[in-house]
């Protein structure tokens, strides 16, 4: 048995082959593309630059300098950082919230967590009616805590990205609920018998115990939430359109803009090699930290 | 059990200001799909107003029945469907077959091929969507609802989940099995996948789940109704020119399209959310 499982068979690589060659066709062949493409300038819309030409770091230094292009990162930024903690904090709370023995507890779950069954955009078309001028829920509620400002959320540069977020948070935030809910469920029940032994209170007990034992549970949503936040730009389509003047778009929509819109495939090229960059370097960056808390 | 002392712990913080928060806080998240039901039933004659945006004086299904007829929401399922399945039957051969390879065989080069599917969990499809749509175009699939299924087909994830539950089946159950004659497939058929079936419906949930409302892709890999799947299909008609907004209409098309996931959702609940948890966990 360990002898024949030693030596080289062709089956395990005619097992995995189907595997692999989706892997190699729709992920390793596009980021190789793209890497190439991304040293050309080409756009499909314009006669003359219909063919490729090579033009070095070029679009980088295009993509770079141009204010526009600052501006969407910097959306980017601002999208991860309103979305991120907020969502993973509410996903904590709601695990907090869920994670006793209450009659009816099931309508809490099911409250919190249905909205990432929804399609996203089917959840930014109901969103869209709660941001609408006047008589849209979201101001009416506003209005009704002493709210004056502006009402066309999606339609004001300042709030159009606010309100993407808003949406975002309430989509997500139960889908780390669950993931906390897990970790509750799996704590160590005699730690909590010391520390009431040793007269903690509530408050201490939540943030010496609870939060610092689910440390990895933390470290793992991050991830997921971090990757969402780039992954997912459907309620941008719905409800801004990435506007007005770009003030809500983000990497991912910019990059179908270059593509889809401007047709300029160096561009989009290099955007998606950013974007890869990025990701891969989160990546690997957790994947080291959390191997040396492990050792 | 350790929830009686995270329910102490609970208590002294004020076990009914918890209540009243998590009420709040429950009726506040439940909100915009209960708006959205109860408008989906308001009479297109009796338009929104300050104030006015809940129950109408009469109930009516019309705004199904002219969101149906507006958009061909017939088809848009049919599609969503057939994507769902294909991507879902494809996915399971997949990665059971690549999941039991990495987890019953030693071979060369294993270490650096599953680090190579895993680069597809690291770099989400969507980031791809620009070089992909130029090998769709090469092969050929450009607005087929296969175009919308085929990035999906071999899964890192899936393989990773597969190979996790795979290797916890007890050794000596395997080489029980390799004594007893069995050939590979019967290893995977009557000793490996039995214990794995959890892992196998988490999957399955969560994919089906994922494709069912996956927009950008299919949005731009589609073009004519024949292949666009709901989520597409209702973007599209909410930008017809002639809805507006007309938002008991929009809702009763919201909610179709969201309805038989949600409704299988409803019933499994208990189910679904364990898969979740299954799936990120493992």
């Amino acid at each position: 048995m360990q002898a024949s499982r030693k030596s080289i068979k062709p089956l395990p690589y005619i097992l995995i082959f189907p595997t692999a060659v989706f892997v190699a066709l729709f992920t390793a062949w596009p980021v190789l593309l793209s890497i190439y493409q991304s040293f050309f300038r080409q756009r499909m819309n314009i006669a003359k630059f219909r063919e490729p030409t090579f033009v070095g770091w070029g679009n980088y230094v295009d993509l770079f300098t141009d204010p526009y292009f600052i501006e969407v990162i910097k959306n980017t930024l601002s999208y991860i950082l309103g979305t991120v903690p907020f969502s993973i904090i509410l996903g904590f709370l709601f695990a907090l919230l869920v994670n006793r023995k209450v009659r009816g507890i099931g309508f809490f779950r099911l409250a919190f967590f249905h909205p990432m069954v929804l399609p996203m955009v089917s959840a930014a078309t109901i969103w869209l009616f709660f941001f609408t001028p006047d008589y849209g829920l979201f101001n009416s509620t506003l209005r009704f805590l002493g709210y004056t400002g502006p009402e066309n959320w999606t339609g004001n540069p300042n709030l159009a990205l606010l309100s993407v977020v808003i949406v975002a948070i309430w989509k997500n935030s139960g889908y780390y609920m669950v993931f906390y809910l897990a970790g509750l469920q799996n704590l160590p029940s005699d730690v909590y018998e010391a520390a009431a032994l040793d007269g903690a209170n509530g408050w201490q007990t939540l943030w010496r115990i609870t939060f610092p034992l689910l440390r990895r549970t933390t470290l793992f949503i991050t991830i997921i939430a971090f990757i969402d936040s780039f992954r997912t730009v459907d309620h941008i389509f719905v409800l801004t359109s990435g506007g007005p003047s770009r003030s809500s778009t983000v990497l991912l929509f910019e990059l179908w803009l270059e593509r889809f819109e401007y047709q300029d495939i160096g561009a989009s090229a290099a955007i998606t090699v950013i974007f890869v960059v990025i990701l891969l370097a989160f990546t690997v960056t957790n994947f080291i930290t959390s191997d040396r808390r492990e050792a | 059990m350790d929830s009686i002392s995270i329910r102490k712990t609970l208590k002294k913080f004020g076990s009914w200001i918890t209540n009243l928060l998590a009420t709040l806080l429950a009726l506040l998240w439940s909100v915009p799909v209960i708006w959205a039901i109860i408008a989906s039933f308001r009479p297109a004659n009796d338009p929104m107003s300050r104030g006015d945006v809940w129950f109408s004086n009469t109930l009516t299904f019309e705004n199904y029945t002219r969101a149906w007829s507006l958009a061909p929401f017939g088809q848009y399922y049919i599609n969503t469907i057939v994507v769902v399945l294909l991507i879902l039957a494809v996915q399971l051969i997949t990665i059971v077959l690549a999941g039991f390879a990495f987890a019953n065989y030693e071979f060369f080069g294993k270490g650096w091929i599953f680090f190579f599917v895993l680069l597809q969990m690291m770099i989400p499809t969507s980031a791809l969507l620009a070089p992909n749509f130029s090998t769709i175009r090469i092969l050929g699939l450009f607005d087929t609802r296969l175009a919308i299924a085929i990035p999906y087909f071999g899964s890192a994830f899936g393989t990773f989940l597969m190979r996790q539950a795979f290797m916890s089946v007890p050794r000596d159950l395997v080489d029980a099995g390799v004594i007893d004659g069995c050939s590979w497939w019967q290893l995977i058929l009557n000793v490996y996948l039995p214990p794995s079936i959890p892992s196998l419906i988490a999957f399955g949930l969560s994919s089906a789940t994922w494709h069912w409302n996956e927009f950008l892709w299919p949005l731009i890999i589609t073009i004519s109704d024949k292949s666009r799947p709901l989520t597409a299909g209702l973007v599209r008609f909410t930008q017809l020119g002639e809805i507006g907004a007309q938002w008991s209409l929009l809702t009763a098309a919201t909610l179709m399209v969201a309805a038989p996931l949600f409704i299988i959702f409803l019933i499994f609940q208990r189910r679904f959310i364990q898969s979740f948890v299954h799936s990120g966990l493992k």
